[in-house]
């Protein structure tokens, strides 16, 4: 199914961005129980179902056009939300390999690719471009081949080096991101990386993650889901941009809460890069509306009680502290007490 | 991997006879197309059908990553060899048919390093074949020391003077020439790192060296995948799948639970990469650790051990599986 994009839908100011029914549909909820707590919860990449978010290695919906004109957006304010060390050159090649081959491969309709040895040619009907270029030569590109591929593509990039029995955060395009700056983080190990998240160094879940990263294998790459909640369909929650969207936060009323607040949901993705054999770390950012969602029944009694019964630790690092309350009086009304089916089949 | 993890089907389109011990081995994908690209050092596992039963051997991938019809490894007839690299020297010709895993590097070259020294020992020099295609022409200042038992032995040697020129330095043991690591480790400026792969004593010694020189643990790599020995017969209880297994003298732990249907995730059989680290539950005896993965401490602990190099024996074995 390929979808009809919506190139003016807008993720600021005036934030006519929505989702239509059948995005609604395959939206990807994060909870396949009426609780959450932190679990590993990483399964191979294989392609799920046609028409899910995971049927392809990249999903391009419905907001893609309008997805990389926010993007550019952002770059054109901020140059800084893309940047690679110098080390990390190979490593963007293999990139702009997987994303292209990927998007060539799953959407014939919009994108194709062409090689003649290293003689590339590229064609993205949906933002028409038609670019040759030489592959391994980033003077035949207008950019950097990391920041010209990502630029195309929905949800942000980092790719970490591996060495010294670490993954280390030296290249990405950060655009879309809850809360976190690639400019500051630029540097850091695994661990350094996820420093602010509560309770889970205690159990131990990066130990695991990392160990399990470092042997990501070629060919098999993984992904798992992560969620917090953003209050209007906002793509960028930067810190440094707190002052723009922070006080959004004490807008939100019991009546209101429907229309504002947003489940915020990163399908992440993690592939080892051949090249380099760095490790590309995507995060797809999926925003959906508790009017939306409540338009499924078992979801919008699935939230309200996962949201009710959130730990404190948690509320207060995804940042739902002021708003937390109004969002589940909003959802009660539709939840009956009736218990729901396991797993997060909208049934 | 497991053996659920998908494997390429290649065909052995090339054999040659490099030195009295070392076969090179060309492989083509069935059916024509690209193997995966790889970064130098990467390694596969070649799946092999014996008579008796089924070889899971790692090799370092000695082609260029940029050359991807076909791949190329070379194999070292062990004397005590359990199987493997003696069934790819008798028994697989050119047409053969074998599988492989995808690449998996554990013994990259490290991408800030300001100097790369590279050392090898014997069929040790298969993974800076690749390394050195990366390298060449790339900026970094490098070095490569190769020590061979004599020049007959002296594997890839018109490949390496044909490209490296004066950066490759030969050491020849017939002639009675060693590589002077005592020099060689405490002249290198700032940020150099040390790369080795050959005989186990080698590499301990250049460690050893390199620490005595004061170098940062992070900046000497080495790699030496290990064959399974031979060991005493056991049983082991595993105690999730409720079964026991014997193992007999010349099988592996992990390929006597494989072969009683058990998965047990690895990546390079040879006791370098810590994925087959399996928790023991119980144990009556004494473990025989044989794993460059685990630290001392842990092997003292006894309450781990690496399936596919490592052994048992005692009265009773049992582990998490």
């Amino acid at each position: 199914m390929s979808a009809v994009f919506k190139p003016h839908e807008t993720f600021r100011d005036d934030f006519t961005y929505a989702n239509s029914p059948q995005a609604i549909r395959r939206f990807p909820l994060p909870f396949p129980e009426d609780n959450y707590m932190y679990s590993v919860n990483i399964e191979p990449h294989m392609p799920g179902p046609a028409g899910s978010v995971t049927e392809f290695a990249f999903d391009v919906d419905e907001h893609y056009v309008a997805e990389c004109r926010e993007r550019a957006i952002v770059l054109a304010a901020e140059p800084l939300r893309y940047q690679a060390l110098p080390h990390m050159m190979s490593s963007q090649w293999d990139c702009m390999e997987l994303i292209m081959d990927s998007l060539a491969r799953d959407y014939p309709e919009h994108f194709s690719l062409a090689k003649q040895g290293n003689r590339w040619h590229w064609i993205n009907r949906p933002l028409e471009i038609d670019q040759h270029f030489t592959f391994g030569d980033a003077a035949s590109l207008p950019r950097e081949p990391l920041d010209y591929i990502t630029r195309q593509a929905q949800g942000d990039f980092v790719v970490m080096d591996q060495r010294e029995g670490d993954l280390w955060t030296e290249a990405g395009m950060v655009t879309t991101q809850a809360d976190w700056s690639l400019d500051f983080d630029m540097g850091m190990t695994f661990k350094e990386w996820h420093g602010p998240v509560p309770l889970a160094h205690e159990l131990q879940v990066f130990d695991r993650a990392l160990k399990f990263l470092l042997n990501l294998r070629l060919g098999a790459p993984v992904r798992r889901l992560n969620w917090t909640m953003t209050i209007n369909p906002r793509l960028d929650t930067s810190p440094e941009n707190y002052p723009f969207w922070g006080p959004d936060r004490a807008s939100v009323t019991a009546q209101n809460a429907g229309d504002r607040v947003h489940l915020r949901v990163e399908l992440q993705g993690l592939w080892r890069l051949p090249r380099s054999n760095a490790v590309v770390f995507g995060i797809r950012c999926y925003l959906i509306s508790l009017r939306e969602l409540a338009t499924v029944p078992k979801w919008a009694r699935r939230v309200h009680r996962v949201l009710r019964h959130l730990h404190p630790a948690l509320i207060d690092y995804k940042g739902l502290t002021r708003y937390r309350e109004a969002a589940v009086a909003w959802l009660a009304p539709f939840d009956d007490g009736s218990p729901t089916t396991p797993g997060t089949a909208s049934e | 991997m497991s053996d659920a993890a998908q494997t390429i089907a290649v065909e052995v389109i090339g054999i040659e006879q490099i030195t009295p011990l070392i076969k090179h081995f060309k492989l083509a994908p069935v059916g024509g197309g690209s193997l995966p690209v790889f970064s130098g050092g990467s390694h596969i596992i070649v799946v092999m059908q014996g008579t008796a039963r089924l070889h899971k051997n790692p090799y370092s991938l000695l082609g260029s990553p940029l050359q991807l019809d076909s791949y190329e490894i070379g194999v070292r007839r062990m004397e005590e060899s359990r199987g493997g690299s003696h069934f790819m020297h008798d028994s697989v010709k050119v047409g053969s048919r074998l599988e492989i895993a995808h690449p998996v590097n554990l013994f990259g070259l490290d991408k800030i390093a300001r100097k790369h020294v590279l050392i090898a020992g014997g069929i040790g020099i298969t993974p800076f074949l690749a390394q050195l295609e990366d390298l060449h022409g790339g900026g970094i200042p490098y070095q490569m020391h190769y020590s061979v038992r004599s020049s007959e032995h002296a594997a890839f040697l018109e490949r390496l003077q044909r490209r490296e020129g004066e950066r490759l330095h030969m050491y020849y043991d017939s002639e009675g020439q060693l590589i002077p690591f005592e020099t060689l480790l405490a002249t290198q400026p700032l940020g150099t790192h040390v790369y080795v792969c050959g005989p186990a004593g080698m590499i301990n010694h250049v460690i050893a060296t390199a620490k005595a020189c004061g170098w940062p643990d992070s900046h000497v790599h080495w790699e030496q995948f290990s064959a399974p020995p031979v060991g005493d017969a056991f049983e082991v209880f595993l105690a999730r799948s409720k079964i026991s297994v014997h193992v007999p003298p010349d099988q592996s732990l992990l390929e006597s639970i494989e072969a009683a249907g058990v998965e047990v995730p690895y990546l390079c059989r040879g006791g370098v990469c810590g994925f087959c680290h399996t928790k023991v539950l119980e144990l009556d005896g004494e473990l025989v650790h044989n794993d460059h993965f685990l630290s001392d401490a842990d092997k003292a602990k006894g309450k781990s051990i690496m399936p596919c190099v490592s052994r048992a024996h005692g009265k009773r074995l049992v582990l998490d599986l």
